[in-house]
């Protein structure tokens, strides 16, 4: 041990001090940065809260509940046909797609089934949904990237899309079309021709939003190797849809499961992309998009006849009993759990949305990205803020 | 009119001449750009744009003035307000100052001095400082964000654009605007002397890199890190409104404007068409007629270039910021050194 003198500690300490005292003069501060509620890249009213150091985030943590609405409990005092005028404006872009699974849980708790033709008409209805949920996205993830065109084209061609909704249901946004036991009404006439034709304009709009953003450099320096989610921690986090099948998980309920739908009546395939960064989020949404435009093609060419309503009663009363049933709808899995007593309405509904469970991986994703790269994560995670509040 | 500008004094004169570049220059030039741009845009996007307000919306500018003049200015309550009120007056004198040498006819210019270029460069970056004022002064996150990344790019792509434009005043051998436009109209190409010699041709690097800094330079899209409207909210001008925030607005399509005019003149030819198609030998030769006929000539090749900054910037996604500062210092610089390097030994080969 060596002998320190005196001078030499005191020398020694005061040396100490000065060092302290510069490191607190340059210390610099972190900042808290809120984005949101109120923001226009959250599409509504999303609150991220980062800790920011410069521009790189320390943690991130995303702050939901601004618009919950409390659907679970309002279809505690509705009846069963009620509830799917509520439900479809979970999420509002996909609207007719929420109301499928619901159904489908009446359905199975009657024990009855939709005939035939009611089958092909939810799914075809289901998959133009999907379309017009999913051709925003495609325009809306220029916006967030800085590319304003693309967002035009959307909704140009998202409007025939509409136009077919609000054709055979007569609602745009809100169709409330299906029933317990089948649908409202047949499609009208001329309908079947016009969707053909939308499906085409559709595929032509895929490839203009591939030719403008997909092929672009800047587009893909923003968006390859940022946000990438492994394959265990895609699982671990319960993602579902698009997301999920990004990561390289081949898991699509309309394929998994068996369910009274038209879905394993065609062919078509179940897009994977190994990457899991935005850019394969984004590309096996755009390849779903085309793919689903096929399946409506297809299942129109196999469209049976038929009543579109099975015999149920005037008044409709839900058997004792419990079901869960959930679909791929355009942003993942959702599903409801309904609990009836044998009353006219739900006891209970639980219902999982697929956004609420996509973004809850977002502290972990933020974890040292730049704020820039923020934006861009988020919008290839792709949620519906009604989806995540409910 | 020479004898009569010298017999008011020399402050008296810049005065006049920058009233004079601002009245007579920047308010047609950016309502021109505005228009164009809109109804452009429009287009590109499969819409009409504005059409109510006078015939196919030509009123829409003064719908606009009219519609931010009515608006309060609002002052955010911890902002520093001095700096805050006159950050975007500093942005748009920058604009104002910039004009005032650019030359558009063989007589038609505001002041015609021998640095011109240099002069231009220098003026050009005065608009950091007042967006640097902007983003520090609003007391907000988001303007210090974007105002930080402001300044950080355009100090980046300030060097691009002076190393792209020595090229230029190295094969005109003058720094002066007007020297330029002579030296591209008179000049030939080995021998042929048709299109004269616009240094589109000869400095097609040059002029590449030039655009992409002038993009940078006015924030446009590729490069609109500062403003981000997704991430950042507007950046630095997120507090600003009412009059202020049209200082920031038309600054930017008037600078927009008054950098093409640059480009037009350093790259293509500026006011002239060439003077051998006239049987002009030089400058001395230009009919007077040309004092009129090349600010048209000027305004068509400013459009042309207006239309090649908006293009980009309709169609492009942006830059991250630090692969934006990295293709500033990585790419632009090192290929616009071997530019000097190569238009050099040309000069001196030739």
């Amino acid at each position: 041990m060596t002998m320190i003198g005196d001078r030499q500690q005191l020398a020694y300490i005061a040396s100490q001090a000065a060092d302290a005292r510069v490191n607190v003069e340059l210390e610099t501060e972190g900042m808290t940065l809120n984005i949101g509620p109120q923001h226009p890249a959250t599409h509504g009213t999303l609150r991220i809260i980062a800790r920011l150091d410069g521009e790189q985030v320390l943690w991130a943590e995303p702050s939901c509940g601004y618009m919950h609405r409390g659907y679970e409990k309002l279809t505690e005092v509705r009846t069963f046909p009620q509830v799917t005028a509520l439900v479809n404006r979970i999420d509002w872009l996909g609207s007719f797609a929420n109301e499928v699974p619901f159904i489908l849980a009446a359905e199975q708790l009657m024990e009855i089934e939709a005939p035939p033709r009611a089958q092909w008409i939810r799914t075809i209805l289901f998959e133009l949904s999907r379309i017009a949920n999913v051709s925003l996205f495609l325009g809306d993830l220029g916006v967030q990237l800085g590319a304003i065109t693309p967002v035009f084209f959307a909704f140009r061609d998202r409007e025939y899309v509409l136009n077919l909704i609000e054709g055979a249901t007569g609602g745009r946004f809100h169709p409330n079309f299906d029933r317990i036991g089948g649908l409202k009404d047949d499609l009208p006439a001329g309908w079947i021709d016009e969707t053909r034709a939308v499906m085409k304009k559709m595929r032509k709009f895929c490839d203009e939003i591939e030719n403008l953003l997909f092929g672009n450099e800047i587009f893909e320096s923003r968006t390859r190797g940022i946000g990438v989610i492994p394959r265990d921690v895609a699982l671990q986090y319960g993602m579902s849809g698009a997301n999920l099948r990004a990561s390289g998980v081949d898991w699509d309920l309309r394929r998994d499961q068996s369910l009274p739908m038209a879905w394993d009546k065609v062919d078509w395939k179940v897009w994977t992309h190994n990457d899991g960064d935005s850019y394969a989020r984004c590309w096996v949404r755009l390849q779903e998009t085309r793919e689903s435009t096929l399946i409506v093609e297809r299942l129109l060419d196999t469209l049976p006849s038929g009543p579109v309503m099975t015999k149920v009663p005037r008044i409709i009363k839900v058997p004792e009993g419990e079901a869960w049933v959930s679909t791929e709808n355009p942003l993942g899995e959702m599903g409801y759990y309904v609990v009836s007593k044998g009353d006219l309405g739900p006891f209970r509904v639980k219902i999982r949305s697929a956004s609420f469970n996509n973004i809850s991986i977002v502290p972990w994703l933020l974890k040292g990205v730049y704020v820039p790269d923020i934006i861009t994560i988020l919008a290839s995670l792709y949620f519906i803020l009604g989806d995540i509040d409910r | 009119m020479y004898a009569l500008l010298s017999s008011i004094p020399y402050w008296g004169q810049t005065l006049l001449r920058l009233l004079g570049g601002a009245v007579a220059v920047l308010l047609p030039a950016g309502t021109i750009v505005y228009l164009f741009l809109f109804k452009m845009m429009s287009f590109m996007q499969s819409r009409l744009g504005p059409m109510e307000a006078g015939p196919y919306g030509s009123m829409q500018l003064f719908a606009e003035v009219g519609k931010w003049l009515q608006k309060e200015d609002l002052l955010p309550e911890r902002a520093d307000s001095f700096v805050f009120k006159i950050a975007p007056l500093i942005v748009l004198s920058s604009t104002f100052l910039l004009v005032a040498v650019v030359p558009f006819g063989p007589d038609a210019w505001f002041t015609n001095f021998e640095a011109g270029v240099f002069y231009a460069l220098a003026v050009s970056s005065v608009s950091v400082l007042g967006i640097l004022m902007a983003g520090w002064s609003s007391a907000n996150k988001y303007s210090l964000l974007g105002g930080l990344r402001a300044a950080g790019q355009l100090i980046a792509y300030e060097l691009p654009m002076i190393l792209a434009v020595v090229g230029v005043v190295i094969q005109a051998g003058s720094m002066n605007l007007q020297n330029i436009v002579v030296a591209q109209n008179a000049g030939s190409i080995f021998g042929w002397d048709g299109l004269g010699n616009p240094y589109l041709l000869t400095q097609f690097v040059g002029f590449i890199i030039f655009m992409i800094a002038v993009q940078a330079e006015l924030t446009q899209t590729p490069f609109d890190m500062p403003i981000a409207e997704s991430e950042l909210v507007s950046g630095y001008m997120t507090e600003y409104s009412g009059f202020r925030f049209l200082m920031f607005f038309i600054g930017e399509f008037a600078t927009a404007g008054v950098f093409a005019f640059i480009a037009s003149v350093l790259f293509l030819g500026g006011w002239g068409v060439p003077f051998s198609w006239f049987g002009w030998a030089g400058i001395n030769d230009v009919d007077n007629w040309m004092n009129i006929g090349g600010p048209l000539i000027m305004l068509t090749k400013m459009l042309g270039l207006v239309f090649i900054i908006m293009w980009v910037r309709f169609s492009y996604p942006r830059f991250r910021e630090d692969q934006l500062q990295r293709f500033a210092w990585k790419v632009l610089i090192p290929v616009s050194l071997v530019n000097i390097m190569a238009t050099s030994v040309l000069k001196v080969a030739f």
